[in-house]
């Protein structure tokens, strides 16, 4: 696909981007569309896909052009697909971002209409490539592609979790099947935060050995051929009580990027990811998780020198970006809180209309 | 006895570790001993080269030095394969 450059030079695009929820567990959405906004390249229109209307992206008008609602994953791919027709009726829209775990599903599934009927392009991994890398199957997944991952028993039942903490070894973590780890340092803590986190998140839960170290992330964009096109390590500074990074650093760590391009390549991956890895004081490596879609904090990478969702509308456009191989080490990000102060009107506007 | 690779420290004392993402602030003296550690020097000539520097004796120089570089093992500034060997 071919954009034509407008007279400054740059290259008009729209961009639908969801996960606007700049709150205090962030979707990534917010960050991507500053890292778009920082292009050289093109002279991007943001469209904000939302979920909810207190959504704090939904009123940043200095990023976010206009924003639509649309339904709720558990709708369907039937009802997010009538509303994007209705969306590309009003809008141009080139290349769709979704930025959440849950609605990745859908989008993986309608992609193919997406750009066949409507033209919007997007770059996402298969459903195959998307359900390779499930918590509950990581383990697998690491072996076939060479990553240490901890030995972990997906449980459906309370007798199975049973039987997985007489093979086990504790401390052990619980974890949910999408969010949520526990620490459980003997049978009665492991028991306490399987009720709690099924009773959240519902079942499977996993049981998965506990590995001491320090956590050290990655953001990384695949070509889905094989190529790392880009990846910037980063190390927690200061994290909230729902584990998210508040603060944090780049790191130089030629290993962790090592384990992370082969893995890219060795996947195949298309698209952004995030890889949590634990480094132990052995400096083994262990990826705990493998999140299928930039992190919240992927604007430190355009920070370092790699601008990760721009490289994405390359290729979601058909263009080849060049590998981004160089990044800055020890440059920061430091999360802060503020308050927006919006007229009743635009609330209303979203609320009942579903668009701003 | 090594200092690992790429450490930075600033005119303030500002250590930081690219590999851990830490950092930490020294005074004039650590400052000063990381130098010499960035320069390659051993235990024994750090130890030299601050006797002449404070009104202290030599054991109590020495002391100081070990602890200095323990913690300095500790926050992995100084090389995991040599921290030992000072």
């Amino acid at each position: 696909m071919v954009l034509t450059p407008n007279a400054s030079g740059r290259i008009p695009c729209t961009v639908a981007v969801s996960g606007l929820n700049n709150v205090d567990s962030p979707g990534p959405g917010m960050p991507v569309i500053r890292s778009l906004r920082q292009s050289q390249r093109y002279d991007f229109r943001i469209v904000g896909l939302s979920y909810d209307s207190l959504e704090p992206g939904l009123y940043m008008h200095d990023l976010v052009d206009k924003s639509y609602q649309v339904p709720l994953p558990s709708a369907g791919t039937g009802a997010l697909m009538e509303r994007l027709r209705y969306l590309q009726s009003v809008e141009k829209i080139d290349v769709l971002i979704p930025n959440f775990d849950a609605e990745l599903h859908n989008f993986i599934r309608l992609a193919p209409a997406l750009e066949s009927e409507l033209g919007i392009r997007t770059f996402l991994p298969s459903l195959q490539e998307f359900d390779a890398r499930h918590k509950a199957v990581l383990h697998e997944y690491g072996q076939m592609h060479g990553v240490k991952v901890p030995v972990s028993s997906t449980v459906f039942t309370i007798n199975e979790f049973h039987r997985a903490l007489e093979v086990s070894v504790y401390p052990l973590v619980v974890k949910g099947k999408y969010y949520d780890a526990q620490i459980a340092h003997s049978a009665d803590e492991a028991l306490s935060a399987f009720y709690k986190i099924s009773a959240k998140w519902g079942l499977p839960v996993l049981v998965q050995q506990y590995v001491r170290g320090t956590e050290v992330n990655v953001t990384a964009l695949g070509d889905g051929a094989g190529q790392c096109i880009g990846a910037v390590p980063m190390r927690k500074l200061y994290i909230t009580d729902k584990g998210k990074a508040w603060a944090g650093v780049s790191i130089e760590d030629p290993e962790l990027m090592r384990l992370s391009a082969e893995l890219v390549a060795s996947a195949r991956w298309r698209g952004p990811c995030e890889l949590e890895y634990m480094r132990t004081e052995e400096g083994e490596y262990y990826l705990m998780e493998m999140n299928p879609r930039f992190p919240a904090w992927v604007y430190l990478a355009v920070g370092c020198g790699q601008n990760h969702p721009e490289a994405l509308v390359d290729l979601a456009l058909g263009q080849k970006p060049q590998a981004m191989n160089d990044y800055e080490v020890g440059k920061m990000f430091i999360r802060y809180s503020q308050d927006l102060v919006v007229p009743m009107q635009e609330f209303e506007k979203i609320s009942t209309l579903g668009e701003l | 006895m090594k200092i690992s690779q790429n450490i930075a420290i600033s005119e303030n004392g500002f250590l930081f570790n690219p590999a851990t993402g830490d950092s930490f602030s020294t005074n004039d003296t650590g400052k000063e001993i990381v130098r010499l550690l960035q320069e390659g020097k051993n235990q024994a000539q750090i130890l030299d080269a601050m006797e002449g520097l404070f009104a202290t004796d030599r054991a109590s120089l020495e002391k100081d030095l070990a602890d200095f570089l323990y913690m300095l093992g500790n926050y992995r500034i100084l090389d995991a394969n040599t921290a030992q060997s000072r």
